[in-house]
């Protein structure tokens, strides 16, 4: 049974979605993405700097069996990537919510987010996905 | 029946557990209008004999003639032990490393492969190899693409001294993902780039730039003074190499005066040890730095370790690869040339460092040897000057391919007639010689010539 | 069974090094220093490469050390789906070897090629003829290669026409996935489209799938699922009416060689696997060699060179003049021309009578072995369907209820001295087996095949642990993939 904190927004393509409280947003994967990847070996984050569009590919985690991008929930600008998974991949899988934080991001007032959901629709998402 | 061992009792005995009368019965999923009527353009099977004879008959027709090609593929000599070893069956008949426990031998090899391939092109990490040289420089522009973060252009810079096929090639392969193919012309005194024919693009935006080194004519580039003019500008430099000149030549690793040198190496891998047998298989290599890995198409070999601690070997970085990203790959590819790979390998182990440089060092000599005693015919001389590494364009007062013809009747293939890709040049051919040829060989090519040039009128 | 080899004791190449050691019967002469003199200085290599120095037979213990640590079809069953391991002819080798042909050079003039080049052109006549198929080239260098030329060969069609909107291939979700990179790697967009339980293409699904920007479909028939595509005749009406072409994955010819042509099936275009279907050797990961077929109105667009006939009987290349429409040369010279011979002397040998053997014997030994393993218990994905030439187990419900996967599986059946088949394809049915046999398989390996796995099964409901941390009687246990990958150990480094 995958972890899902009850404060966090998330996507259908697993992402989760932290709004701190300067405005930014920090994003990341959740449980279920981690576990089906299985051990991380690699992470590749964007550069402070960029602006990406909503749904913009702009991370990839990658194990051994599978790589997969992670798409921008919220349109606007990178503030940071997350400096620890250069070395330590494995902090996405041992602490999603936490230490494995992707980035963080600027979001562009105004703009159209994705469909973000509440900790109990995900839930039921997983629940009919199988997971 | 070839190659099947099904006598009629195991067929019967096999029928009656499936639960069928008859083997047909098994395609009766399959509309009986689109079943195979004959295959009259096939003909009746030969059994081994006969096709022993056949194919006796028509490599004689082929003969063997003395041959002064170059132009991408190399004539040397493959020690006996090199394809004894590699067509053992163990090697001939494995399939792709993927159960990694079961191919330990393949695995290995593949990682002394990439070992001696890094350092022979002074470059941090080697892929298990791509299909050949001409598809390593697409796939090198692709990767260039996927790498060099800083350029948007797609643009790649290809010198008309680059060889022609190859080019023709990574524009057939790569132009379908918006990479476009620029040419770069050549100096006509020394046959090599000069660094005013990149002076119009100082304020573009260019992704790479292809360095051919020995050049298509055999000439020498300048490559530190290249390499610099594209570093200076963030632009990639992918370097296009003869493995063999590598024994001799400064390996791209250590191009240009900042001590990074290029930033993609590839090349086809055909002189270490595989025939020249028309064309085919041959095998391309790529290297680069540690930190382009995650670009590199191909497979790649890692060392490791197993549940006991024992070191092992296996396929690794596979996330980038088409059976698990799909459409996102790197690339679509879903080989290497794993038996060539083995060849090279064992050619390489026998030949060392000494070898290799003997082997370049005799082929240097080798070409000198023919270009002084064929520009000592009347009416050839040598297209360039400066210098050049085992291969020289020559001019001639007269068309060439009636020369070639003249020569082929006497049992000599002269070299390449440049004129459908050079043809500014006017009559010119591109000769070779390795440590294949002796001085007999050099001086039936000459008598051979002499006789040829009477029998073709002078233009 | 597996030679007894210890692992520990094979070294590296380098580590056998001995400075001044080497095969020297090999290399030429020294020359004096000065017959290099006229390279300049700036552009000389200064330390030599790091190449082993050893003798020729310490070389040759090495190496033939190394082969014995793999498995190979000279060796051992392979029943891996989707790759077609049988046997590879000693013949083929041997006469592709033959000097003249290993010595001839890629260039050498037509006058000293013509019985190259004449069995260049019968391939080609015979690829055509089992395809029922009006073009083939021979040029590309592997199946995803074949494929490439393919798509890039329906786009151009499109282009030509000025059909500027076609850029969508349709892929069924089982696809093997070189099949949407090569879309990609054409510029063009992926729509996959499910099938249904009974593993044919869910018709629906594609009528809404096709439109004016429809390219064409990428299909294996049989397909990737060992069940042929019963209604590949509407599936083709239904593409063509909208305008796009059928592309065949040759991955699975072996089915069908001799009873059914693609061609005839409606397919425009299709790549064919010679070193899966034709025999040619698998060499520890290639060479392949992916020639393409196509129906008549493609032929303008085949990739170049292919082999022309011409009067007289004289055959000759087929270039960029002849074919001012190709898609143009996707390989350096012609192809992998050694992989050819050995495909052209296989066919030969086999003959017409031979090639419908090959798809009755291929399908009649996977119909066998499936019948077999239903009956000692285990899971068919498609029980009412035929077998093809291959056909999938699903270990689905003993991984639920042994905790013992189809990782665990494919690693035992090392153990009993047989590879495993190919696992976790396609995509689409969870915990299978993709189980191949191919027709040189005589019935008592089967038989030793079904034993095998009858065997695991036991052991994964009485005693687990020697599966799930199987293998154990190979020269390495299982290897540490997270650890390759996160601690990348490319090439060795000498310590000192």
């Amino acid at each position: 049974m995958s972890n899902v904190p009850p404060d966090l927004q998330y996507t259908k393509t697993h992402e989760w979605v932290r709004t701190l409280p300067d405005g930014t947003v920090e994003i990341g994967i959740t449980d279920h993405a981690q576990h089906a990847l299985g051990d991380l070996v690699f992470v590749e984050v964007p550069e402070g700097g960029r602006t990406v569009a909503l749904g913009e590919p702009c991370a990839v985690v990658e194990s051994v069996k599978a790589a997969s991008d992670v798409y921008s929930p919220v349109a606007g600008e990178i503030t940071l990537g997350n400096p620890l998974l250069a070395t330590e991949p494995e902090a996405v899988n041992n602490d999603p919510y936490g230490k494995g934080w992707l980035m963080r991001l600027a979001p562009t007032k105004g703009a159209a987010s994705a469909e973000l959901m509440a900790a109990n629709d995900y839930l039921k998402l997983l629940q009919t996905e199988g997971g | 029946m070839a190659f099947i061992p099904h006598t009629p009792a195991d067929v019967e005995a096999m029928l009656a557990t499936i639960g069928v009368a008859s083997i047909e019965q098994l395609f009766d999923e399959i509309p009986a209008s689109l079943r195979v009527k004959s295959l009259d353009g096939v003909p009746v099977g030969l059994n081994e004999m006969q096709i022993g004879r056949l194919m006796s008959e028509r490599a004689r027709a082929d003969g063997r003639p003395l041959c002064f090609i170059g132009a991408g593929a190399y004539e040397h000599h493959i020690p006996a032990a090199v394809w004894a070893l590699t067509t053992r069956g163990e090697f001939y008949s494995a399939y792709t490393p993927y159960q990694a426990e079961a191919s330990q031998g393949t695995l290995q090899l593949i990682y002394e492969y990439q070992t001696m391939m890094a350092s022979l092109t002074g470059m941090e990490v080697s892929n298990a190899s791509l299909y050949d040289g001409a598809s390593a420089v697409a796939e090198a522009s692709l990767m260039a693409v996927r790498a060099n973060r800083k350029s948007k252009s797609r643009l790649i810079l290809v010198p008309r001294t680059v060889n022609p096929q190859y080019r023709r090639v990574a524009v057939a392969t790569a132009g379908n993902q918006g990479l476009r193919f620029e040419d770069v012309p050549y100096a006509t005194d020394g046959g090599v780039t000069p660094l005013d024919a990149l002076k119009k693009y100082e304020a573009e935006d260019i992704t790479a730039l292809v360095i051919q080194q020995p050049n298509f004519f055999g000439q020498l580039e300048d490559v530190d003074a290249l390499t610099d003019w594209a570093h200076a500008k963030g632009i990639f430099v992918i370097a296009v190499v003869n493995p063999t000149s590598l024994a001799l030549l400064k390996p791209p690793g250590e191009w240009g005066t900042s001590g990074k040198g290029a930033d993609i190496v590839v090349g086809d891998g055909q002189p270490l040890g595989v025939p020249l047998s028309s064309g085919g298989p041959y095998f391309g290599f790529m290297t680069t730095r540690m930190e382009y890995v995650r670009q590199m198409p191909g497979r790649i070999v890692g060392r490791t370790v197993d549940l006991s601690g024992r070191e092992g070997f296996t396929l690794t970085l596979q996330a980038r690869e088409q059976h698990i990203r799909r459409a996102k790959a790197t690339s679509n590819i879903c080989t290497n040339q794993g038996l060539l790979v083995t060849a090279a390998t064992i050619y390489m182990s026998l030949m060392g460092p000494v070898g290799l440089e003997r082997t370049a060092a005799a082929s240097h000599a080798s070409t000198k040897d023919l270009v002084a005693a064929l520009t000592a015919v009347k009416g050839v001389r040598r297209a360039f000057a400066g210098p050049f590494f085992h291969e020289a364009v020559l001019l001639f007062d007269r068309p060439v391919a009636p020369v070639l013809t003249s020569l082929g009747k006497r049992g000599i293939l002269g070299g390449l007639d440049l004129s459908e890709h050079y043809p500014e040049l006017g009559y010119a051919l591109l000769v070779c010689a390795t440590e294949t040829k002796t001085k007999s060989d050099i001086d039936s090519y000459v008598t051979a010539l002499a006789e040829a040039v009477q029998a073709v009128r002078a233009a | 069974m597996m030679r007894t080899h210890d692992k520990a004791n094979e070294k590296l190449i380098f580590e056998y090094s001995h400075p001044g050691r080497g095969a020297t019967d090999q290399w030429p002469q020294p020359l004096p220093a000065t017959a290099s003199a006229d390279l300049p200085q700036h552009l000389r290599r200064t330390k030599p490469p790091l190449l082993p120095e050893v003798g020729e037979l310490e070389a040759v213990r090495h190496f033939t050390r190394l082969s014995q640590l793999n498995f190979s079809i000279d060796t051992h069953f392979y029943p891996l789906g989707s790759c077609t391991m049988k046997y590879n002819p000693k013949a083929c080798n041997q006469y592709a070897m033959l000097p003249e042909f290993l010595g001839r050079h890629p260039l050498a003039p037509e006058s000293h090629g013509q019985g190259f080049l004449a069995c260049m052109y019968e391939l080609q006549e015979m690829l055509k003829e089992v395809t029922g198929m009006q073009g083939v080239a021979l040029s590309p260098m592997a199946g995803a290669h074949g494929e490439f030329a393919g798509v890039a060969m329906i786009r151009a069609y499109h282009r030509s026409r000025g059909d500027l909107a076609r850029n969508e291939i349709i892929v069924p979700e089982a696809a093997h996935g070189t099949n949407p990179a090569t879309a990609t790697m054409c510029g063009c967009i992926v729509r996959e489209i499910p099938v249904n339980e009974e593993g044919d293409i869910e018709l629906d699904a594609l009528k809404a799938a096709v439109g004016p920007n429809t390219a064409g479909i990428m299909l294996t028939n049989p397909s990737t699922l060992g069940v042929f595509e019963r209604r590949i005749e509407e599936v083709a009406r239904i593409v063509h009416n909208a305008g796009g072409l059928l592309y065949y994955d040759g991955a699975n010819l072996n089915a069908i060689l001799g009873k059914v042509r693609p061609g005839d099936m409606g397919f425009d275009v299709i790549h064919m696997n010679l070193h899966k279907t034709f025999s040619t050797p698998h060499g520890g990961g290639g060479p392949g060699a992916g020639a393409v077929g196509v129906s008549a109105r493609l032929r303008p667009f085949l990739p170049i060179p292919i082999v022309g006939l011409e009067e007289g009987n004289r055959y000759r290349w087929l270039a960029e003049k002849d074919l001012p429409q190709s898609i143009g040369r996707l390989s350096g010279f012609m192809g992998n021309a050694g992989v050819l011979l050995r495909a052209y002397i296989y066919m030969r040998m086999l003959g017409r009578e031979g090639m419908s053997q090959v798809g009755e014997y291929a399908t009649l030994n996977a119909n066998y072995l499936l019948a077999r393993l239903k009956q000692a218990g285990f899971d068919a994905a498609y029980p009412s369907r035929r077998a093809s030439h291959e056909f999938i187990i699903t270990l689905k419900r003993q991984a639920r209820e042994l905790d013992v996967t189809t990782m665990d599986f494919a690693k035992r059946l090392l153990d009993h001295g047989i590879h495993a088949p190919t696992t976790y394809f396609p995509l689409l049915v969870p915990e299978c087996l993709l189980i191949e046999p191919t027709e040189t398989e005589g019935k008592d390996v089967l038989d030793t095949f079904v034993a095998a796995m009858t065997q695991i099964l036991e052991e994964a409901e009485q005693e687990p642990e020697r599966v799930t941390s199987a293998p154990h009687t190979m020269p390495v246990r299982r290897l540490d993939d997270v650890r390759a990958a996160k601690q990348l150990d490319l090439r060795w480094k000498p310590t000192a």
